[in-house]
């Protein structure tokens, strides 16, 4: 099964996990299966009306999905994907 | 890149001192007699004496970057230490530019240190950018790494990137005449409080020496023209799992500020930029608000109010209050706990947290609770000086 990398800032709203293994055959079908297993991740990923965030960035393995078939790009059963939100430290 | 070619090295030669100390330089071809004049001719910006700043500094003065600018406002504090190798525990209350200066002229005083003592701003970034050929991001806020990006790409400046969190790092070099932008990669802030910022967070201290080395190594590169920099390719440390992963970045040709039809020409108001274009509203501060010394006085009168702790368990190890601890993530879940007759004050560390914590209270229909002001901080500094401070 495709596998989603969730990152540190999010990981709170995901069992702490790591990673989730979900069955799915597009992105976009992977990000409802993991938004339906952690609900709580709904609302960092999508905004109200449905629509991914824009400061949440999706990979298919290393290429950017926007620059794919966005939420429509197929997945493979050994395919990694990534959700790169932003993040500010650095000094404080 | 039209930004390196302003350094020139023919106009530079090196001391008997220099060739001795950049020998290890001076023998490997890659660096040699023409790559150590162009480090020397070099003029570097790093925005930031902190975390990420300390390392980069550090090791571009000790590998003769000529001219090393330093931007900074703040004043070391005792839990810097824990990152910020350039300070040392003598330091703390001094300002960090000073204690950073004196550091980069012990270790080489053969360099030329420009400190400016200021916060960066959309009134003074152009024209501090102006005179440094590469721009080393260190900062700890949207606001101020959209500003630093959109002022790189004016000024055509590439601007060296590195962000942490917790044990996570991101490194890249943007706004190169050729490469994405800050802006390509993130065209719009995350709203205010969605992402927890490293005050909050934490971040494992080693990490901004490993992601500012790879900052310093990305500009040492530049100076040199050598090897492949990390344009077009963001680069994510996870130290815990020692992984390094690497994504492809494009220059998006629709970006606001780096596009084709760019319709952001000149510096705008940033923390508006972060702050207006958030989904939330930001969190109400100075409502419901209780002091410390007021908690106490009532706590030991023994009146009835139930003290809500929102932080983490590993903070209320550190110290507490006593209260009922739930992390403020759970307060949903977790809101059957609570007594909505009863009178509540909600603490965290600072008072931000709990801020949050009254305010999904207050949603929830809870009318008698109280934001602690200033946190356990503000009970260790005014009601009891035996608490500990983190």
């Amino acid at each position: 099964m495709p596998k989603i990398q969730i990152p540190t800032p999010l990981r709170q709203y995901a069992g702490k996990e790591p990673a989730v293994e979900v069955k799915a055959a597009t992105v976009g079908e992977a990000l409802y299966g993991l938004v339906a297993r952690h609900p709580e991740l709904r609302r960092h990923l999508y905004t109200d009306d449905g629509k991914l965030r824009a400061f949440v960035n999706v990979y298919l393995n290393d290429e950017d999905v926007r620059y794919l078939q966005k939420e429509a790009t197929a997945v493979k059963e050994t395919d990694s994907i990534s959700i790169v939100p932003s993040i500010a430290g650095g000094t404080a | 890149m039209s930004t390196i070619t302003e350094v020139k090295p023919e106009t530079a030669t090196l001391s008997n001192d220099e060739i001795l100390r950049y020998s290890r330089h001076l023998i490997m071809p890659e660096v040699g007699m023409e790559g150590q004049l162009k480090l020397k001719a070099a003029r570097v910006l790093c925005i930031g004496a902190g975390g990420l700043g300390s390392p980069l500094a550090l090791y571009l003065g000790a590998a003769g970057v000529g001219t090393l600018g330093l931007v900074d406002f703040d004043v070391v504090d005792y839990t810097n230490l824990q990152r910020q190798i350039i300070h040392t525990t003598a330091d703390v209350g001094r300002k960090k530019l000073d204690s950073a200066a004196d550091k980069l002229k012990a270790i080489n005083p053969l360099i030329n240190v420009r400190p400016f003592d200021t916060r960066l701003s959309s009134d003074n970034a152009l024209e501090l950018f102006r005179d440094f050929d590469i721009i080393a991001d260190g900062t700890d806020n949207f606001p101020t790494r959209y500003l630093v990006n959109d002022a790189c790409v004016i000024t055509g400046k590439p601007n060296v990137y590195g962000s942490i969190f917790r044990f996570e790092g991101q490194a890249s070099v943007f706004a190169t005449e050729k490469g994405p932008c800050y802006r390509c990669l993130y065209p719009e802030p995350p709203p205010p409080g969605l992402v927890p910022s490293c005050a909050e967070g934490g971040v494992l201290g080693i990490l901004p020496g490993l992601v500012g080395v790879i900052q310093a190594t990305e500009v040492i590169k530049l100076i040199l023209g050598k090897g492949e920099p990390l344009i077009g390719r963001l680069l994510l440390v996870d130290a815990l799992a020692m992984k390094f992963r690497e994504l492809k970045l494009r220059k998006n040709p629709d970006c606001p500020v780096c596009g084709t039809h760019p319709t952001i020409t000149k510096l705008i108001d940033y923390n508006e930029f972060c702050g207006i274009r958030g989904e939330e509203a930001p969190v109400e501060t100075g409502v419901a608000e209780i002091q410390v010394e007021e908690l106490k006085r009532r706590l030991d009168a023994g009146e009835d109010v139930f003290v809500l702790d929102v932080r983490e368990p590993h903070e209320y190890q550190i110290c507490n209050l006593g209260g009922h601890l739930i992390p403020l993530g759970d307060l949903p879940k977790r809101i059957h706990e609570l007594d909505s007759s009863r009178e509540i004050v909600a603490h965290c560390r600072s008072g931000v947290r709990s801020a949050k914590a009254v305010n999904f209270l207050r949603q929830a229909g809870f009318r008698k609770v109280h934001n602690l002001s200033g946190g356990i901080l503000a009970w260790a500094d005014r009601v009891d000086s035996k608490m500990p401070k983190y």
